[in-house]
């Protein structure tokens, strides 16, 4: 087998890049809750509290603002950290540090200091978890100046892109989804870095652009092949950071189909998909579209318990298709 | 509103109570394993002493805050048992219509102001019901409990502070049993006793057996008069222990096998068991009776739950505002 066929999950291609990243650089640590021998709530950290040992694998108390605001001031102080939160709602404990301090710190004081950390944090819905164990908050972090804003949808992006970002002067902070942990795919073994704003093309298609963000790549990718067997070609564009962000990739895309379908997970109002679809119109792709821009996100509630409730309340395969498929008949 | 040990009717309520918890739970554990039930759980069997011994030194119309651990609080406050499991079963009749579930049950009418899937979220909802008691000039006092990992967050700091300057009527329950997840106490604070936190804040701190419904109670009982009477809150440590996994994906690492069966050893609703009986308020006989009658509740709760419609998609959208 080839370096190129091997395959891992989500995971393990997170916990590479961190060993990777440990090992070549001794001011890399990690610092989270339970990331020690439990290995982590997701099983990301898994045994690289054994490789490394407690004090770069630091388990911490249940403090979400003091272990930001020590990450921070390690950057300051020199160091790389990794911190992990939990579960990316929590990072609500620790906002005061992210967005006051981290984010600013470098501005602030006319670029006297760096802050190059790194926040992991798994996101999304799909467990079972309910409302607050289950939040897409990507657009909050994208709205802050100073903050950098990945959301890896594949195995290779979720090693590529966290080394990048642990490479990065900056606050980057990953949103990985925790429904992509266990899903596989090629990864290579090598320390290789995919940098921080590129949108990726997943899928090129002659009638529909479809971009979507984290799990909803997958899914989207899905749809399209539904859509492929009723005559309709889409493109699936993968913004993969939302801050920076590369748009032109995405405009070239939707200025040759006419017609595109943004899909996230986070509730539609205010979300970053608005983002997209105001840049859209600001550029000439807007005189290239054949039916109005279109938006499929999730319902404007806190995510749900029961099973049911849960995948009614975000975009599922059926849902993707159904609006591309709307999306053409408008035109 | 009495000791478990005063009388016959009080010991067999304070062992009815614990054994729903338990077999509530139980119950819960096994839909779980047989994949009919969805979600995370976190189990407390093995602390049940603590919610019941709280919940009886408090009036029906004191409130509690809970947690993601916050089964036998509910059922100690008197929460019922098919709405609880309706929940957890994704039910439409359950406490939240499906929305919560198991982190999230409220029962406003016994005074259950919610369980939370926030550490330490509630030490802060905790302490604002007490002000709104005291704003009010009601008589009421509220129950905070939390876990010893709750008490590492800044919100512990910051509402307890609170509690204490305005001498709030809310008594402050630290459920410390040993582990917050995989992170023991040891390695979580550098003191030893949750309760020597309360001296920085001016107020009383009391570790107490957490296993001992009657030890519980007592304590309880005292910082209860204490809130009523405007003297301010306490900090009460309430040491226990869970015999599960902090939720379904815990393969228990962090912990030994032998620390566990020693504290199954000190099983809280069997020792009661043994002093009731000890103490003549209770037969053997009684106890068997106790036993079944709580068996064939929780058949029943089961039963009518899962016949219960599931909880319906339709109206999601306008479940999110309260309307005026
Ligand atoms: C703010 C926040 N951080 C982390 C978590 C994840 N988490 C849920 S329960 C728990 C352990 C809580 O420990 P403790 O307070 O001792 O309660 P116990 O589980 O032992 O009852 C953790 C880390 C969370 N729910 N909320
Ligand atoms: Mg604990």
């Amino acid at each position: 087998m080839s370096d190129q066929d091997r395959e891992i999950s989500y995971a393990e291609a997170v916990r590479e890049a961190i060993g990777q990243a440990m090992e070549a650089d001794d001011r890399v640590f990690m610092l989270g809750e339970d990331i020690g021998v439990y290995g982590g709530a997701f099983g990301v950290s898994g045994d690289l509290f054994e490789r490394f040992g407690p004090e770069r694998v630091r388990d911490t108390p249940i403090s979400e603002l003091g272990i930001v605001g020590a990450a921070v001031g390690a950057a300051l102080a020199g160091m790389r950290p990794i911190v992990e939160i939990q579960f990316s709602d929590f990072t609500n404990q620790a906002m005061d540090q992210i967005v006051n301090q981290a984010a600013k710190i470098h501005f602030m004081l006319g670029g006297a200091a760096e802050v190059p950390m790194v926040l992991r944090a798994p996101l999304g819905s799909g467990t079972g978890a309910a409302a607050q164990h289950s939040q897409s908050l990507e657009a909050w972090f994208a709205h802050v100046p100073g903050l950098k804003v990945v959301m890896p949808a594949t195995a290779e992006d979720a090693k590529g892109l966290l080394l990048a970002a642990i490479d990065d002067p900056n606050p980057v902070i990953v949103l990985e989804h925790k429904l992509l942990y266990r899903t596989s795919g090629p990864v290579p073994e090598e320390a290789f870095r995919t940098p921080l704003g590129q949108t990726a093309v997943r899928r090129e298609g002659a009638d529909l652009t479809i971009v979507a963000t984290g799990v909803m790549v997958s899914r989207a990718l899905e749809a399209a092949e539904t859509l492929a067997r009723d005559g309709v070609d889409v493109s699936v564009l993968d913004p993969r950071t939302l801050t920076p962000l590369d748009i032109e990739p995405i405009l070239a895309d939707v200025s040759r189909t006419g017609r595109v379908l943004l899909v996230q997970e986070a509730p539609g109002h205010v979300g970053f998909t608005s983002e997209i679809a105001a840049r859209i119109a600001e550029s000439p792709a807007l005189y290239r579209l054949l039916a109005p821009i279109r938006r499929l996100s999730g319902l404007d509630i806190p995510i749900p318990y029961a099973p049911q409730l849960e995948s009614a309340a975000v975009p599922q395969v059926p849902d993707i298709v159904e609006a591309g498929l709307t999306l053409i008949k408008e035109s | 509103m009495a000791h478990p040990l005063s009388d016959p009717a009080t010991a067999r309520q304070a062992l009815a109570t614990m054994w729903e918890i338990r077999r509530f739970e139980e119950a819960v554990d096994d839909l779980f394993a047989r994949g009919l039930m969805h979600g995370t759980m976190h189990l407390s069997i093995g602390q049940e002493a603590s919610p019941t011994g709280v919940c009886l030194a408090l009036r029906d119309d004191d409130a509690i805050t809970s947690t993601h651990r916050g089964h036998g609080h509910c059922i100690a406050k008197g929460a019922d048992l098919t709405r609880m499991m309706a929940e957890l079963l994704a039910k439409e009749t359950g406490y939240c219509r499906g929305r919560g579930g198991s982190m999230h049950i409220a029962d406003v009418d016994t005074g259950n102001l919610g369980a939370n899937g926030i550490v330490a979220g509630g030490i802060p909802i905790a302490t604002g019901a007490a002000l709104a008691y005291r704003l009010r000039g009601d008589d009421k006092v509220v129950a905070c409990f939390f876990g010893d990992g709750a008490v590492n967050e800044g919100a512990f700091h910051e509402a307890v502070n609170l509690g204490a300057i305005w001498k709030l009527p809310v008594v402050y329950i630290c459920e410390n049993n040993k582990y917050g997840m995989s992170f023991s106490t040891e390695k979580s604070m550098a003191v030893e006793n949750v309760a020597e936190k309360a001296a920085g804040y001016g107020m009383p701190g009391v570790t107490v057996d957490g296993n001992d419904v009657a030890a519980v109670y007592e304590a309880m009982e005292t910082a209860v008069a204490r809130a009523r009477s405007g003297e301010g809150p306490t900090l009460l440590e309430n040491v226990t222990y869970r015999w599960k996994g902090h939720s379904k994906s815990d393969k228990n690492l962090y912990r030994t096998r032998d620390e566990i069966s020693e504290w199954q050893g000190r099983d809280p609703i069997v020792a009661f068991e043994t002093r009731v009986v000890e103490a003549g308020l209770l037969g053997r006989d009684d106890i068997a009776a106790v036993r079944d009658e709580v068996v064939q509740k929780l058949r029943a709760a089961v039963r009518e739950a899962n016949s219960a419609p599931d909880a319906d998609p339709s109206d999601l959208l306008d479940s999110v505002y309260a309307s005026a």
